[in-house]
């Protein structure tokens, strides 16, 4: 599992700058908003963690369709489905790694994009402390429609809308983690159920992933 | 008779093909005189003027949407346990009919809500609801009419049926967290307290068996199309091969 992970991030890293690819998205994304709403930054500030968060979405939308695509044309997909590794383990490894080199650099950048959007400093620890905890999800979600749409020759735009869908319960109370740490209010509610909903994905999914992916193997 | 005969198609098409034109005739025929009823014999709500008659048409569509969903959940679930092809089919010929009923909804709440509540749309939970609805219908049509294999396109559209069910009940729930609603409460229910006046009532009635036999009359003819349609390409297939 270690040698699939490591195999996996320096693939991601190395092969075809995917790995910079979603961040530089997501920091396009976030310049854009403010072209498009007016720069002021009252009105910035305030859907700062939204567009955080929708951009962060999108970011990792993007880089979703490289979890198998890759490996199912040069065949290691099929190597790794006989592999003695059950692949409900190979799913959830791929999808951490996925996190690993998308999820968690899209958390560690939101924090300075935070800053063209004119957010206060005590706000990043909120923004932080919400993507930590909900890009796990997106992750794990993104790899059962990346699954889904393996053996397809132009499956990047029906990705999309296969999975832009499922994310969001995710998005809903990611983003209101954040609104609600930000102005000071009680956070409990959102947190636990963003927190459910991760964990939830992180436990139930790969089986229907990995259960899509023998299907698609077959 | 049972369920798992009409796993057969050439059973399935002769049974079928007896049963649809009653349906057909029943939607017909309970539509028009539940329509009829409702926006000619009706009297005005008394707050809301004749818009209140668009409600035969909005609650059955909302009911028949919803209702599609989960059919398709059903007719999925048969299909991965028992490899019921008749019903992987019916769950295929749902999904459009549930796009529709969808969109009438919507396009109809918002005919309503324009003179009622002053704007088109609003971000309330059953709005919301639906238009996320209305996005897992699409993404799972896609994911149909994308995969060549009619048996793994049948599988793979089975399983996002049943994580998308699971999704799309948690974004109900979410969206009812995020925003407060402006929707009014459900128009009919078993409790008899809530449910609207009578005079509004029966017609309503009428016109939901109107909508539920199209339905129904709908998915049969839906799924010979896609019987016929398979067993074409399959003398295509011969043919060439």
């Amino acid at each position: 599992m270690n040698a699939l992970l490591l195999r996996d991030m320096r693939l991601a890293m190395r092969a075809g700058g995917g790995f910079g690819l979603s961040l530089a998205f997501f920091l396009i994304v976030v310049v854009l908003v403010p072209f498009g709403v007016g720069p002021e930054m009252g009105l910035l500030s305030k859907i700062a963690p939204g567009i955080l968060w929708v951009g962060a979405l999108l970011a990792c939308l993007l880089s979703l369709d490289r979890i198998f695509a890759l490996d199912f044309e040069d065949g290691t997909l099929d190597l790794l489905a006989t592999a003695p590794l059950p692949l409900e383990a190979v799913v959830s490894v791929k999808s951490f790694a996925h996190w690993i080199t998308t999820g968690l650099p899209l958390v560690l950048a939101a924090p300075v994009l935070g800053v063209l959007l004119g957010l206060q400093s005590d706000a990043f620890y909120w923004i932080v402390l919400s993507l930590l905890l909900g890009t796990p999800a997106l992750s794990v979600i993104g790899t059962f429609g990346a699954a889904l749409t393996v053996g397809l020759k132009r499956g990047g735009l029906l990705l999309s809308l296969l999975v832009l869908p499922l994310y969001v319960p995710t998005l809903i109370f990611g983003a209101e983690l954040a609104r609600r740490g930000i102005v000071g209010m009680d956070v409990g509610t959102p947190m636990s159920l963003l927190l459910g909903i991760t964990f939830a994905s992180i436990a139930l999914l790969p089986f229907a992933s990995a259960a899509v992916l023998k299907i698609n193997l077959r | 008779m049972s369920l798992w005969e009409y796993a057969n198609p050439v059973k399935f098409l002769s049974f079928s093909g007896k049963i649809v034109p009653w349906f057909a005739a029943g939607a017909a025929l309970f539509i028009a005189v539940g329509l009829y009823w409702g926006y000619f014999l009706t009297p005005d709500d008394y707050k809301q003027g004749s818009t209140v008659k668009i409600i035969y048409l909005h609650v059955p569509a909302a009911l028949i949407a919803i209702n599609a969903w989960f059919m398709m959940l059903v007719a999925s679930l048969i299909w991965l346990i028992r490899r019921h092809h008749v019903s992987a089919l019916a769950a295929r010929a749902a999904a459009p009919i549930g796009i529709v009923m969808t969109l009438i909804t919507l396009i109809t709440g918002a005919l309503w809500g324009q003179p009622m509540w002053g704007t088109w749309w609003a971000w309330d939970p059953r709005l919301t609801s639906f238009l996320i609805l209305f996005l897992f219908y699409l993404g799972y049509v896609a994911l149909w009419a994308a995969i060549d294999n009619p048996d793994t396109a049948a599988d793979l559209t089975s399983v996002l049926c049943m994580v998308g069910s699971i999704f799309a009940v948690m974004s109900r729930y979410a969206v009812l967290f995020w925003n407060q609603g402006l929707h009014q409460g459900a128009s009919l229910s078993l409790d008899k307290e809530k449910n609207v006046a009578d005079v509004f009532y029966q017609p309503l009635l009428m016109s939901i068996t109107g909508f539920v036999l199209l339905f129904v009359a709908l998915v049969l003819i839906g799924t010979r199309t896609e019987i016929r349609i398979r067993r074409a390409s399959a003398l295509l297939a011969r043919e060439r091969g």
